[in-house]
């Protein structure tokens, strides 16, 4: 007697060529940072990949589960890879794995299961539990691919980098603001900004987009709330707030928006709950950002509205075919 | 002809793989040796037999009046000897068997008489009842009778003609409307006449130019007539979608067309229903669509009865062929035994190889990437559907409105992690109506229950007071008779009386059999 | 003086909010006793007494009186007793006795034989034999929950149990998340 019961016929999509589109949508964020950091990123892109791939395939075979080969690995790596700074040493590359994989991810019951983005999760641990490598984003160019590699490998003994790495953007105007330096906003702009990153992730974002992989609203939501929260207080008093282009023109801004909070697992499900929990994100951004004690509002922020999405999409179900509610 | 002027949600671009059968022309099967004619529709309670095994019937003769409400009548397909009436193999995805008329024809195709139908000096009531004794059922799929669909006549506005046939595979629809487009917009204006419909809309997929054009030439200067071309887009043809479609009213689950002012035919039924009133013909043959893996993909008009492998065999099938489809592959049914015969609601056999459906992958898990939510036609959260289903929390499920739920199988087409979603939703459905039954059996139970215990009380009560009663009597007459007793033992004496009354009836009472009684014994 | 202040604040905001929970329990109490109904409500309703208890309210006044265990009830089976401990928090047991679920089944009635005694129709906790004196009696089958009781006080031993057709669930999809030879 026949077991399988209709549909019989199957669309082309898996869960496998999802995740590789997502990755393949990385590629020129990628290239954009090997160009900056003069190749130095590959080796913790690398070291990321082969630990997440591994520790993946550790806890499949505890679990008995099969090695799927889907991608989910491979993409917080790469996640993971793309927001620490390129000169993060070895160890800290290997632990954000660990936790990332192990602890957010099949602790929680494995893909799909996780209530948290892992990436992020294991990045707020490297970040309270190192704030001072956390800092350490280099410039483009700032250093060379040897000198690099030797932090990393932690051949160089140099605790801090200050006079290599001067502090991100964010940084800086962080602790101009926490000075009182008047002339912060004027700090931001003049910074350069790194506009190849930003416009790879929009590229890759946007290719996404338009292949159905992510849901446009997040992005825009999420963009546009940002924008126009950064906005009314910078008219008041431009002194003392950054410009809404700072906010937006930020590297890790375009990569929530396209590639961090548009995570299924960890998002909203509903259109008007992914709505919400976009615009919750940018406020939370925002207030990081201008108020609070870290330099980068992004992952606390994903983090929290992690917390938040079920219970957005329990009060946010849309209407059946023809029912009144 | 104009597109249709609203749409619906969701919905997916499955390959159609209509061309293999579209341009063949429809063709009468070949009578087969023998015919299992099933006495009642899918799911319901076989009708009254009127033959017996043994008897000779003729074309179009009665096998089975409608059981009760729900049902139509079941005729012969040909003329012949009935061999028995014995349960069959059904085609079904559980390969249950159901009571079924075995046929021998005799090659005569002998009719019974009949004759057209006057609708005109006819009442809406004995109309009706002519489609109930014409057996005439929905043959899009769901074989729902059609006289009980058309309600009392007053409630619906507009008729939609479903001709979308939005299934892949499928074109049995197109193949009719091509070919018998002035029949099946007659039956359609008989439908609309019965129903009190001022309008009829038809809806056709716009991937099907001939049919639209041979409908659009058919309705010319019928004036209620509107001929619609629907985006090609499953589920475009299941009921709910295509109404809203064309008229944008929204039937939620539990509500019924006429509710709404409207009512859905498949072309198919239309056209039979133009047959049993012009001609009087009861429905005993439809068109087939034979395809998949065959050598000769055809469309032929096939007795109902007609069991499947004989179906097809006429198309030829290929070697590889792994399975049969009943239907078409999203919501069809693979059929466990070819000896089953055609069903009325049987539109299409796909015979399915390997090559043309692959064997679904292993599932992995649900990453809830809402795909299966963009895809589905009723606007239902698929993937919390299966994951209450999972959990077996089925009070979530009704909250999710599982029970609108289709089944069209768009959210497993979609789904990346090849979940088998739709079985999911017909397991917690299962479930849930089991458990509803089971609750309302013992609700009724626990209520007779309580008030037999209440009866017994009263009873008993009763049977106290007139104990009572009677020891008074006793005690008045003993009073009357002699010297009273002293005041205090007044009462034991009267229980003592009533007691040695009691004795002596029951003595009386043994001497006869012992009288059945309905009361509870006495405690 | 400090400590005084402290100490007087913490007392009084206790009494306020001993007193706001004493008044919600009287506002808001809750009448009869609704652990019963809910236990009853569980039970399948056969009033069959293989528990012990005459009917299957008895039954739940017992479990909500701490006087039985969760285990009893044979018709109620292991999904019963799994419904039951959730309810109660108490922890899940196997059916005693033989503990196998059993099919349903009814009674029914051998025409031939039917004498039209009534005891049967005595017996049935739920009204479901018709009949009267020296008539044939018949059970409805919709109303009989299969409690069997019945059956002994027939003279004639006209009564047997009919199994009902089982209704075939749509199976719980299977598919393996887990490696075969894991």
């Amino acid at each position: 007697m026949s077991t399988t019961h209709s549909p019989y016929a199957h669309g082309p999509a898996s869960v496998r060529a999802t995740m590789f589109r997502v990755l393949a949508a990385l590629v020129p964020a990628l290239a954009v940072l090997v160009w900056y950091s003069q190749g130095a990123i590959l080796l913790p892109l690398v070291l990321s990949s082969a630990a997440c791939l591994a520790l993946e395939a550790v806890c499949l075979k505890l679990r008995a589960r099969p090695w799927r080969n889907d991608g989910s690995a491979l993409l917080t790596a790469w996640l993971l890879t793309l927001c620490l700074p390129v000169v993060t040493p070895w160890w800290l590359v290997l632990t954000t794995a660990l936790i990332a994989i192990v602890f957010a991810k099949h602790l929680y019951g494995g893909l799909g299961q996780n209530p948290f983005n892992p990436a992020m999760a294991a990045f707020c641990v490297a970040i309270v539990a190192a704030p001072g490598i956390m800092a350490q984003h280099l410039p483009p160019h700032a250093m060379s691919t040897l000198e690099q590699i030797r932090i990393i490998l932690g051949l160089d003994a140099r605790e801090v980098l200050d006079g290599i790495a001067s502090a991100t953007p964010l940084n800086a105007l962080s602790n101009a603001l926490h000075h009182d330096d008047t002339h912060a906003a004027d700090f931001a702009d003049t910074l350069a900004t790194p506009l190849a990153l930003i416009c790879a992730y929009a590229l890759g974002g946007l290719w996404l987009v338009r292949a159905r992989i992510i849901d446009w609203r997040t992005p825009l939501v999420f963009l546009a709330t940002l924008f126009l929260l950064a906005t009314l207080p910078w008219w008041i008093a431009p002194a003392r707030y950054p410009s809404p282009l700072f906010h937006l023109l930020h590297p890790s801004t375009m990569l929530a928006a396209f590639f961090i909070l548009t995570d299924p697992v960890t998002g909203c499900t509903t259109a008007r709950g992914k709505c919400l929990l976009a615009a919750c994100a940018a406020l939370i951004v925002w207030l990081i950002r201008s108020h609070g004690a870290y330099p980068d509002g992004i992952a606390f922020s994903v983090l929290l509205m992690n917390f938040c999405a079920p219970f957005i999409d329990l009060h946010t179900q849309p209407k059946a075919f023809g029912h009144e509610r | 002809m104009q597109p249709a002027p609203y749409s619906f949600p969701g919905g997916i671009h499955p390959e159609t793989h209509k061309a293999l059968t579209r341009e063949a022309a429809i063709a009468p099967a070949p009578l087969p040796a023998q015919l299992f004619v099933p006495l009642q529709e899918k799911g319901r309670a076989p009708g009254r037999i009127v033959v017996r095994a043994g008897e000779r019937v003729l074309k179009g003769q009665k096998l089975a009046e409608p059981a009760d409400a729900l049902g139509a009548a079941m005729h012969a397909p040909t003329s012949g000897e009935v061999r028995a009436i014995a349960p069959h193999p059904l085609a079904q995805a559980d390969g249950g068997e159901g009571l079924c008329a075995h046929i021998v024809p005799d090659g005569k195709e002998e009719w019974t008489p009949h004759a057209p139908f006057d609708l005109q000096s006819a009442t809406h009531e004995a109309a009706l009842r002519h489609l109930r004794d014409s057996g005439i059922v929905g043959l899009g799929g769901a074989a729902f009778p059609s006289h009980i669909k058309l309600g009392d006549g007053h409630q619906i506005h507009t008729l939609v003609l479903n001709g979308a046939e939005c299934e892949p595979w499928i074109t049995c629809d197109e193949r009719l409307m091509r070919e018998q487009a002035t029949a099946i917009l007659r039956g359609a204006q008989i439908l609309a006449q019965l129903a009190g419909a001022a309008e009829i809309r038809v809806g056709i997929e716009d991937n099907k130019p001939e049919a639209l054009a041979a409908m659009e030439v058919a309705s010319a200067g019928q004036a209620n007539v509107q001929v619609f071309s629907v985006p090609t887009r499953y589920p475009a043809g299941g009921e709910k979608q295509l109404i809203e479609s064309l008229t944008g009213i929204r039937i939620p689950a539990g509500r019924y067309g006429p509710q709404y002012g409207v009512q859905c035919f498949n072309v198919g039924t239309a056209h039979a229903v133009a047959r049993a009133i012009d001609h009087g013909e009861p429905l005993i043959s439809r068109v087939v669509t034979l395809t998949g893996a065959v050598r000769r993909p055809a469309n032929v008009e096939a007795l109902i009865g007609t069991p499947i492998a004989d179906l097809l065999a006429l198309a030829e099938p290929e070697n590889n062929v792994t399975r049969t489809l009943l239907g078409g592959p999203m919501m069809g049914v693979a059929l466990p035994n070819l000896a089953a015969p055609l069903p009325k609601h049987g539109n299409c056999l796909i015979a399915a190889s390997d090559a043309l459906f692959p064997p679904r992958p292993a599932p992995s898990p649900c990453i809830r990437c809402t795909a299966c939510a963009q895809a589905c036609p009723q606007r239902l959260q698929p993937f919390e559907l299966y994951w209450f289903a999972h959990a077996r929390a089925f009070d979530k499920l009704a909250r999710y409105r599982l029970f609108d739920c289709i089944e069209c199988g768009a959210c497993a087409w979609v789904c990346p992690a090849n979940l088998p979603l739709v079985d999911y939703y017909r397991f917690a459905k299962d479930a849930i109506r089991t458990q509803e039954r089971e609750r309302r059996a013992a609700d009724s139970a626990r209520e007779r229950f309580e008030w037999r215990s209440f009866r017994l009380a009263r009873e008993k009560e009763e049977k106290a007071a007139r104990l009572k009663a009677r020891a008074a009597e006793t005690l008045s007459q003993m009073n009357n008779e002699g010297a009273p007793p002293d005041a205090g033992s007044a009462d034991k004496q009267a229980l003592i009386a009533a007691a040695v009354a009691r004795a002596a009836a029951q003595k009386a009472a043994a001497e006869t059999p012992p009288p059945p009684t309905e009361e509870p014994p006495q405690p | 003086m400090g400590i005084v202040l402290a100490t007087l604040v913490v007392v009084s905001l206790a009494a306020l909010l001993g007193g706001a929970l004493g008044l919600a329990a009287v506002i808001f109490r809750v009448e009869g006793d609704p652990l019963v109904e809910r236990i009853d409500a569980i039970l399948p309703q056969t009033q069959c007494g293989q528990c012990g208890f005459p009917g299957c309210k008895a039954y739940a006044s017992a479990i909500a009186e701490g006087r039985a265990e969760i285990n009893l009830c044979p018709p109620g089976g292991e999904a019963g007793v799994r419904a039951l401990a959730d309810l109660l928090g108490r922890e899940f047991k196997p059916l005693a006795g033989d503990g196998a679920d059993k099919p349903k089944t009814i009674a029914h009635i051998d025409e031939q034989q039917c004498i039209g005694c009534t005891l049967c129709i005595q017996a049935c906790p739920v009204d479901a034999i018709a009949g009267a004196a020296k008539q044939l009696h018949a059970v409805v089958p919709q109303l009989c929950t299969g409690c069997e009781l019945c059956m002994s006080p027939c003279p004639v031993e006209c009564i047997h149990m009919q199994a009902v057709p089982a209704a075939r669930p749509w199976p719980y999809p299977v598919f393996a998340l887990k490696q075969e030879n894991a």
